[in-house]
């Protein structure tokens, strides 16, 4: 009884594009699929079985569309899995299969996050009308914004902290072959000139609509033992941990929720962690939105309440800084938004294996993935270390 | 990648890149027993919350305390005015928006209720909204009140002195809640735990 | 493995129409009756796990509100998948495996009646080559009936058989939406819904909730006196397309009956999620019951079919009546996709 090891062997992802024309649904999985399990060095007929997340059904048009991807995730005659946790799901799905894992069940599981959001359109499926509720804000930026704004008030931060975040990210992410925004005219001022969508957001300071997948293989300790051995080093799991809350709550805080923080002190607790800016060596975090940069700084642990923009704001969170944050580029260049999750979970493990190319960190050994979804009142966190714990 | 190899037929034909396949499907929903009751006011002209059995007034009120997943069976009315907790300005045209941009979509605490509602603020330049002010409900003519909350068309300035210091809900009834304070990580014992009344600002325990 | 309990189960009445509450309305009765009866609030709870979709409610992110009938405050760790409840049992189960948390709470809903479920169903088909083509749920159901049928593995009367001795025994399960006593003679006069399939043959379209909560080891015995112990469970997949696959067996549900080792002891009860009567010839067969084990004392989905739940309620159901002293081991199955497509075989077992 009790846990046993797991580690990503594995991990593959997709070039993302705002269209994905060039392939099907079960394509578009199938490549990420397939990169994973070239990078485990470990065949179809190895997996145990496939745990499968993404967000509504209703941005492809498909219902459990898991269902039909059955033959394409080469898990006919196995065990196929489908979590949906809105935007963490990217994140919940790599616990949930890590956990078969650790639980003794399977040796190797696949784990894939996908989203096709061109394959119907994302603006509608996310805006379909809620019954008996008027239509009175626009989108995730319109539910969002008023949020930073109380976030700014609260922590009495200058307004460019949000466009320095944004300029940081994009320019990752041109150091980024599978990221979907590549910008490399992006300036400052670009993004101060850019439209003011929901005021005080601007459109540079929001995350794309992207077509994409992600997917890592995981071994149990025999299996990341192996690979280790043959020179390929596996992302060690130390810590996973999910906090939800109620949406609608007078009790809770939306800038900074609690279940967010009670996410990460458990996935500390169990990684060792005591504290988090020195522990850490890099963070990929979920912001859709630029400010969701600082607020997270707070939430996690790296930051004193209201202090989170002078981090960004003195470049700490750079790629050069002592606590890189989004190498990827994030969810700010690439946003299929039911793998975005497991897209930040991924890049972690590429980092403490040394594989992130161009955005690597020097001497990463531990990191951290963390995703949150809903009106942020879900939350999923992983740590991956380069040492076996 | 197994190599396919097509028939005669085929081999000059240009593959089929995508498919349009629409699709509708008509979905007759129900309201259910609170928003009911609150709509069938809002036809009336009142704003009728529920209490939770915590005490925390829910408008719109949507069937289950999310404290406690208990009923909330007791209305109370609320005041048609009430003070921003904080909005954004929207410069986008929204696909289904009916609203001419740019327009001020705000969290609005209406006096006595305990969640902000979120609707729209006019009447002011968008550029004169601010976190605090107070504003008051504008209906529709009568003869088109109607059960939704479309009824009331905006919200406007009421002219009153703003609320400096107004705070989103859990702010305002926690301490901090997601922060961490000193290195140390919040615990769930820092909000009151409903079932058992035990935990909270303060730190009774 | 860590032993792990079904301690609690508690439905809704299951209606066609579910008309005066919304989701979360109908489902709080389901997550208190199940946590109430064994005094537990959501404060003793480790792990929540629900399962729904979206398709059914046609709301994006539809458990989201549904979370508040929970009461998730403070924060709790919890999951969801777009699957029916079986699975998110499934979940819990793994969870409980890790040795960190001790109890979970299960739950599952779905409202059917808002929109039209043949049709809603299509949506799971393959997008570009079937989906289009609106093959309905019924229909789909019924070639392969006739594929039974014409494999001589089954006859008309005896699915009539099915839903006879179904529906005469919901009438002894309080929650059920449809029961009644005729003959399976009577039956067979009725015309052809969609042939070979008579309406008889169909579940009912219902809305409805349930939950069940789990507990390992020693928190199930200090809260219940006969606990139902998970003894085996697994679940399998199948192709989508049905040109691929052998309608008239059920290979996944056999995979997973091996794996959750059904064939390991006797079998007193079986709770068989067959939406349609001719699937429950299917499952039997494939599960390998012996023809004197009780198959679904319930009156199964032929008696109330919420969308999501039925698959979850099974399992409740042989955990009640090893609860209740009726049966010492018992086999309940769920599925998901048009025609047995995905199967969760779950053994439970009394102590001794």
């Amino acid at each position: 009884m009790g846990k046993e090891r797991v580690a990503v062997i594995g991990v593959g992802q997709t070039e993302h594009r705002a269209t994905r024309g060039d392939v099907s649904m079960a394509g578009l999985v199938r490549e990420a699929a397939s990169r994973a399990l070239a990078d485990a060095q470990v065949t179809w007929a190895d997996i145990d079985a496939v745990v499968i997340g993404k967000a509504p059904d209703f941005f492809e048009g498909v219902m459990m569309p898991e269902l039909f991807l059955a033959d394409a995730l080469g898990a006919v005659g196995k065990p196929l899995f489908r979590v949906h946790t809105a935007g963490s799901v990217g994140g919940s799905t790599a616990i949930v299969a890590s956990q078969l894992v650790q639980a003794g069940i399977h040796q190797r599981v696949l784990t894939v996050a996908f989203e096709k959001q061109s394959e119907s359109e994302a603006m509608w499926a996310l805006s379909l009308p809620i019954p008996f509720t008027p239509p009175l804000h626009a989108g995730a930026g319109g539910y969002f914004a008023p949020h930073i704004r109380s976030y700014i008030r609260r922590s009495g931060s200058p307004d460019h902290i949000g466009m320095l975040v944004a300029l940081k990210d994009r320019q990752n992410g041109l150091k980024n072959p599978y990221a979907h925004l590549h910008e490399p005219d992006i300036s400052f001022d670009s993004i101060k000139e850019s439209m003011m969508l929901w005021d005080p957001i601007r459109y540079a300071e929001t995350c794309p609509s992207s077509d994409g997948a992600c997917a890592l293989v995981l071994g149990s300790e025999a299996v990341a033992d192996a690979a280790a051995a043959d020179g390929r080093p596996p992302a060690w799991i130390t810590g996973t941990a999910m906090r939800s809350e109620p949406t609608l709550s007078a009790e809770r805080d939306t800038v900074l929720p609690l279940g967010g923080a009670l996410c990460a002190a458990d996935v500390y607790r169990q990684a060792g962690i005591t504290d988090p800016r020195r522990d850490v060596d890099c963070v990929e975090m979920y912001v859709p939105f630029s400010w969701f940069e600082p607020m997270w700084l707070e939430n996690l642990g790296f930051a004193e309440p209201g202090q989170g923009w002078k981090m960004t704001e003195s470049g700490a969170t750079a790629l050069d800084g002592d606590l890189p944050v989004n190498m990827s580029g994030g969810v700010l260049c690439t946003n299929p938004i039911g793998a975005s999750g497991m897209l930040r979970f991924a890049e972690a493990a590429l980092q403490v294996r040394g594989q992130a190319g161009d955005h690597q960190v020097d001497g990463a050994r531990t990191a951290v993935g963390h995703a949150y979804g809903g009106g942020s009142q879900f939350f999923a966190m992983w740590v991956v270390g380069a040492d076996k714990p | 990648m197994a190599e396919v190899t097509l028939p005669p037929s085929l081999r000059d034909v240009e593959p089929v890149r995508s498919v349009r396949t629409p699709a509708r499907l008509d979905y007759q929903f129900t309201a259910g027993d609170a928003t009911s009751r609150f709509l069938r006011n809002v036809a009336r002209k009142r704003i009728v919350g529920q209490r939770a059995p915590g005490g925390r007034v829910y408008v719109p009120p949507r069937g289950a305390d999310p404290e406690l997943g208990q009923p909330t069976p007791e209305e109370v009315e609320v005041a048609q005015v009430g003070t921003v907790t904080s909005f954004c300005v929207v410069n986008l045209q929204f696909y289904g928006s009916v609203m001419e941009i740019p327009y001020v979509s705000a969290l609005i605490l209406l006096d006595g209720a305990d969640l902000s509602i979120m609707h729209l603020i006019q009447e002011v330049p968008a550029d004169e909204v601010r976190i605090g002010m107070r504003v008051e409900a504008v209906w529709r003519a009568d003869a088109e009140v109607e059960p939704t909350l479309e009824s009331i068309t905006w919200f406007r300035p009421t002219g009153e002195p703003d609320d400096a210091d107004v705070r989103i809900p859990g702010e305002d009834h926690g301490t901090g809640l997601g922060s961490w304070v000193g290195g140390v990580a919040p615990t769930a014992a820092l909000v009151r735990n409903p079932r058992t009344g035990q935990g909270g600002p303060g730190g009774a325990t | 493995m860590r032993d792990v309990a079904v301690i609690s189960v508690a439905q809704t009445r299951h209606r066609r129409r579910v008309r005066e509450l919304n989701e979360v309305e109908m489902l709080m009765p389901a997550v208190h009756g199940a946590l109430d009866q064994v005094g537990m609030t959501i404060d003793d709870i480790g792990f929540t796990c629900s399962g729904s979709t979206d398709y059914l409610a046609g709301v994006g992110f539809s458990f989201v509100s549904t979370l508040d009938a929970v009461g998730p405050w403070p924060p709790i760790q919890e999951s969801h998948v777009e699957m029916d409840g079986a699975w998110a049992l499934y979940e819990a189960w793994v969870k409980l495996q890790l040795g960190e948390v001790d109890t979970a709470l299960v739950y599952s809903y779905a409202k059917s009646s808002p929109g039209d479920l043949p049709m809603v169903l299509t949506r799971q088909l393959d997008p570009v080559t079937v989906a289009p083509l609106w093959a309905d749920s019924i229909s789909l159901a019924a070639l392969q009936a006739q594929a039974l049928i014409d494999a001589g593995k089954a006859t008309e009367a005896q699915m009539a058989e099915v839903a006879a001795r179904s529906r005469a025994a919901a009438l002894g399960n309080p929650h059920a939406q449809l029961a009644w006593d005729r003959p399976a003679a009577e039956l067979l006069e009725a015309e052809p819904l969609v042939g070979p399939l008579r309406r008889h043959d169909c579940p009912p379209i219902s809305d409805g909730a349930a939950a069940v909560v789990l507990a390992a080891g020693d928190a199930a015995r200090e809260r219940v006196e006969r606990p139902a112990w998970i003894r085996g469970i697994d679940h399998r997949i199948e192709s989508i397309h049905l040109g691929l696959r052998d309608l008239t067996v059920s290979e996944s549900t056999r995979l997973a009956a091996q794996r959750a080792g059904v064939a390991d002891g006797p079998v007193d009860v079986a709770e068989l999620h067959a939406p349609f009567t001719h699937q429950e010839l299917i499952l039997r067969h494939a599960l390998g019951l012996a023809d004197d084990v009780a198959v679904n004392p319930s009156g199964g989905a032929l008696a109330a079919n919420p969308m999501m739940t039925a698959g979850l309620i099974r399992i409740g159901e042989v955990a009640t009546r090893i609860a209740a002293g009726e049966a010492d081991r018992g086999v309940a199955h769920a599925t998901s996709g048009p025609c047995l497509q995905q199967n969760l075989v779950c053994v439970l077992e009394g102590e001794g």
